[in-house]
C-alpha cells in the first residue's frame, strides 16, 4: 500500500518561491498528472517526491513511512525522466538489471523480472544493444522497462513522452496506460501536455505558479474548472470568458442580453464562462430564442472535424465549434445561446469559480 | 599547440580567396615551425657523427643508431630515465586523485566562490617557478624531501594540477546529472552511483587527463634541476651531463626526451581541446 501524501510542502529557490505550501494526498494504485506550463513548479514537486530536490518545508509521506529526509534509494520509487536515462556503457539487459542487482536479487531472479518487463515493454529483441543503438523511442521504453523492473511502490514520471514524436508519442500514452493499470503502482506523471494528461490520467492536479489550481478528474476539471486559469488552460481551443454586470434577482447583463445566473448582490461584476462546444446557434433572431446573443465572425479555421469559428462579442473574443459545413463566412453576425447547464461563472476578483 | 590552433580558426570559411592563402599559409607555417625542429632533430639523432656537422644533408639519413647506443649506455643515463618515471608516474597519480574530485565538484555542485576557485586554479600556473623553486628547496632541506622522488613529484602535481582539475570538469560536465539521478532512484547512493555509472563514462577522459600530467612532470626541467641531485629526472640529467657533449649527442638526448612526449600528447589530443572549450566529438 502506497498513498502519498504531501502535506505543506514548500520550495524556494533563493528569492523565487518555486512551490507555495502545497497540499496532495494520491490514493494507492492511483494515477496522478501533475499538469501545467514550464516553470509552474510540477517538475520540482515530483522531485521532491523522489528525493532529488529537499523542500524548504513540509512532509512527504510514503505509505506510512515519513520519507523526505530519506535518500532516494530509501523510498521504495522509482524515475523515468525527459531525457530518458539510459546508461550508455551497459546494454538493456543490463539496464534493466541495474536496480535489481542494487538490490542483490539473485541471478535467476534478476533474469526472470528483465525478461518480463522487457516483453511487457516490447523490446526482448533488443537485449543485447547498448543505448547508442537505439531510437529515442526504444531508450523511453528501456527508461520505462527499468523502473518498473524493481516493482516500486511509486513511480515517478517526468514528462516521460515530450521528446517523442507526435505520433509515437500517442501510441506509447496508449501502451503505457495499459501497462501502469496493471503494474499497481502509484503514480505520479509529470507533463505539460493537456491531452496525455487527460487521456492518461485517473486525477489532474493542475498547478500554476507554484500552487495546485485543482485536482479532479479529466472531465470535473475540463466541465467544472475550479479557476478562470484551469478553464483558460485546458481545452483546445480554451473555455470563453465574457463579462457580466448585475441586474439583480439573479439575472446578468451579457453583452446587452439577460442571462439567469446567481442570486446574490455581494458580487460587483462576474465572468460567464462557456466552452466553444457548448453553443447553440440559431439561424436568424427569432421569438423562439429571445435571449440569444449576436456575434461578429471574424476567422474561420476549418479543422476537419469541425469549423472553429473567432468571433467579437462586445469586444471581447469568443471562439465556437460550428459544424464542419456550416455556411458561416467572416464579417457574419452570429446568433447563440449557451447551453444553460454548461455555464460556468467566475469572480473576476479572485478569478475563482462560484460554487 | 599547432593542431589546437587550427581547431581554433577551423571553422573560420574562407569568404574570399585572399582570406583562404591567409589561412592556408598561417596553417602551414605553424605546421612548420612545429615540424622542421622535430624532423631536424629525428635526422640528426640517426645519423653518424660526421653526417651530424656535414651540410647540405639528405633528405633521409643513412640510419646510424650508433649515436642513440651510445647514449643510452652512458653511465646514469638508465637510472634518470627510471627516476623521471617514478617522478611522473607519482606525479600522475597525486594530480588525478586531488583533480578529478575538484572537477566533480566544479561540475555538480553550486557553492560560493566557485568562479573565484577557477580563476585560482588558473592563476597557479602564473607563478614563475624560478621564484618558488628557492624557498622550496630550502623549505625541502629542512623538513627532508629534498632530493626525493615525492618532493619532485609533489612540485609537479602542483604544476600538473590546474590541468587536471579544467579537464575532468570538462568531462564531468559532459555527463547528463540524470544518469547519476537515474542511478539514485535505483538504489545507488553517490558513491555508488559514482562508481557503477560516472566513472566508466569518464574512465578514457581520466586516462587521457592523468598521461597529461605524466608528460608535465616527464618535461619539467627548472624544478627537477633545483630539488635533486642524485635522484635526478631525465630532462635535468640532460641538462647537466650534455652540456658539454658533443652534438651528436646532444641530438641523441633530445630526441629520447621528445619522442615519448610527443607520443603520449597526440594520444590524448582529443581530451586536451575539450579543456580548451573546443567541442570532442
Amino acid at each position: 500500500m502506497a498513498e502519498i501524501r504531501i502535506n505543506q510542502v514548500a520550495k524556494q529557490f533563493g528569492d523565487t518561491h518555486a512551490l507555495h505550501s502545497i497540499d496532495l494526498t494520491i490514493a494507492d494504485q492511483e494515477f496522478l498528472v501533475l499538469l501545467g506550463a514550464s516553470g509552474c513548479g510540477k517538475t520540482t514537486l515530483l522531485r521532491i517526491v523522489a528525493g532529488l530536490e529537499t523542500a524548504s518545508a513540509g512532509e512527504v509521506w510514503i505509505g506510512d513511512r515519513r520519507v523526505d529526509h530519506l535518500a532516494p534509494k530509501d523510498r521504495g520509487i522509482a524515475m523515468v525522466f525527459q531525457n530518458y536515462a539510459v546508461f550508455p556503457h551497459l546494454t538493456v539487459f543490463e539496464n534493466i538489471a541495474f536496480g535489481l542487482r542494487m538490490a542483490k536479487l539473485p541471478q535467476s531472479e534478476v533474469e526472470k523480472r528483465v525478461n518480463r518487463t522487457a516483453s511487457l515493454m516490447h523490446i526482448e529483441n533488443l537485449l543485447k544493444r547498448y543505448s547508442g543503438q537505439l531510437s529515442g523511442g526504444q531508450r523511453q521504453r528501456v527508461a520505462v522497462a527499468r523502473a518498473l523492473a524493481t516493482e516500486p511502490e511509486v513511480l515517478l514520471m517526468d514528462e516521460p513522452l515530450s521528446n517523442l514524436d507526435a505520433l509515437l508519442r500517442m501510441e506509447m500514452r496508449a501502451e503505457l496506460k495499459t501497462v501502469l493499470a496493471e503494474s499497481k503502482t502509484t503514480t505520479i506523471y509529470v507533463t505539460h501536455d493537456q491531452v496525455e494528461a487527460m487521456s492518461m490520467a485517473d486525477r489532474i492536479a493542475v498547478m500554476n505558479k507554484g500552487h495546485i489550481v485543482q485536482a479532479a478528474s479529466a472531465v470535473d476539471v475540463y466541465r467544472n474548472p475550479a479557476a478562470h486559469f484551469v478553464g483558460s488552460f485546458i481545452g483546445n481551443p480554451p473555455m470563453n470568458f465574457l463579462d457580466a454586470k448585475p441586474l439583480g434577482d439573479g439575472w446578468w447583463d451579457v453583452a446587452g442580453t439577460r442571462v439567469k445566473g446567481p442570486v446574490g448582490g455581494q458580487y460587483p461584476a462576474l465572468q460567464l464562462g462557456i466552452r466553444p462546444e457548448d453553443i447553440v446557434v440559431h439561424d436568424a433572431p427569432s421569438s423562439a430564442h429571445p435571449d440569444s446573443l449576436s456575434a461578429t465572425v471574424r476567422v474561420l479555421e476549418p479543422l476537419g472535424s469541425h469549423l472553429l469559428a473567432s468571433c467579437k462579442v462586445d469586444n471581447q473574443m469568443l471562439r465556437v465549434v460550428l459544424d464542419s459545413n456550416a455556411s458561416a463566412k467572416p464579417g457574419d453576425q452570429l446568433h447563440w445561446s449557451p447551453v444553460p447547464d454548461r455555464i460556468r461563472w467566475f469572480d473576476p476578483a479572485t478569478e475563482l469559480a462560484l460554487p | 599547440m599547432s593542431t589546437a590552433a587550427k581547431m581554433a580558426t577551423g571553422n573560420v570559411t574562407g569568404k574570399s580567396a585572399w582570406h583562404k592563402y591567409v589561412f592556408t599559409g598561417a596553417v602551414i607555417l605553424l605546421c612548420l615551425w612545429v615540424l622542421v625542429p622535430i624532423y631536424l632533430l629525428l635526422v640528426n639523432t640517426f645519423s653518424s657523427p660526421e653526417d651530424v656537422s656535414g651540410f647540405p644533408k639528405s633528405f633521409i639519413p643513412n640510419i646510424d643508431t650508433g649515436s642513440v647506443e651510445f647514449f643510452l649506455n652512458y653511465a646514469g643515463v638508465g637510472q634518470a630515465l627510471w627516476s623521471s618515471i617514478k617522478v611522473a608516474t607519482v606525479t600522475m597519480i597525486l594530480s588525478i586523485m586531488a583533480g578529478a574530485p575538484a572537477g566533480y565538484a566544479l561540475s555538480r555542485f553550486e557553492f560560493r566562490g566557485k568562479e573565484t576557485f577557477r580563476v585560482l586554479v588558473l592563476m597557479t600556473r602564473a607563478f614563475p617557478l624560478p621564484l618558488l623553486a628557492l624557498p622550496l628547496a630550502v623549505m625541502y632541506l629542512r623538513i627532508g624531501l629534498d632530493d626525493t622522488v615525492l618532493g619532485l613529484a609533489l612540485v609537479h602535481t602542483m604544476l600538473a594540477l590546474p590541468f587536471a582539475v579544467l579537464i575532468t570538469f570538462s568531462l564531468f560536465s559532459g555527463i547528463p546529472v540524470e544518469l547519476e539521478e537515474a542511478a539514485w532512484t535505483l538504489g545507488c547512493n553517490r558513491f555508488q552511483a559514482f562508481v557503477k555509472v560516472i566513472l566508466p563514462l569518464v574512465l578514457p577522459g581520466i586516462t587521457a587527463s592523468a598521461i597529461f600530467a605524466f608528460v608535465i612532470s616527464w618535461n619539467e626541467v627548472f624544478a627537477a634541476a633545483v630539488l635533486t641531485i642524485e635522484n635526478r629526472t631525465l630532462p635535468a640529467f640532460l641538462l647537466q651531463g650534455l652540456g658539454n657533449a658533443p652534438l651528436h649527442l646532444k641530438f641523441a638526448g633530445g630526441a629520447v626526451l621528445v619522442l615519448p612526449a610527443l607520443l603520449f600528447i597526440f594520444l590524448v589530443r582529443k581530451y586536451l581541446f575539450s579543456m580548451w572549450g573546443i567541442a570532442n566529438r
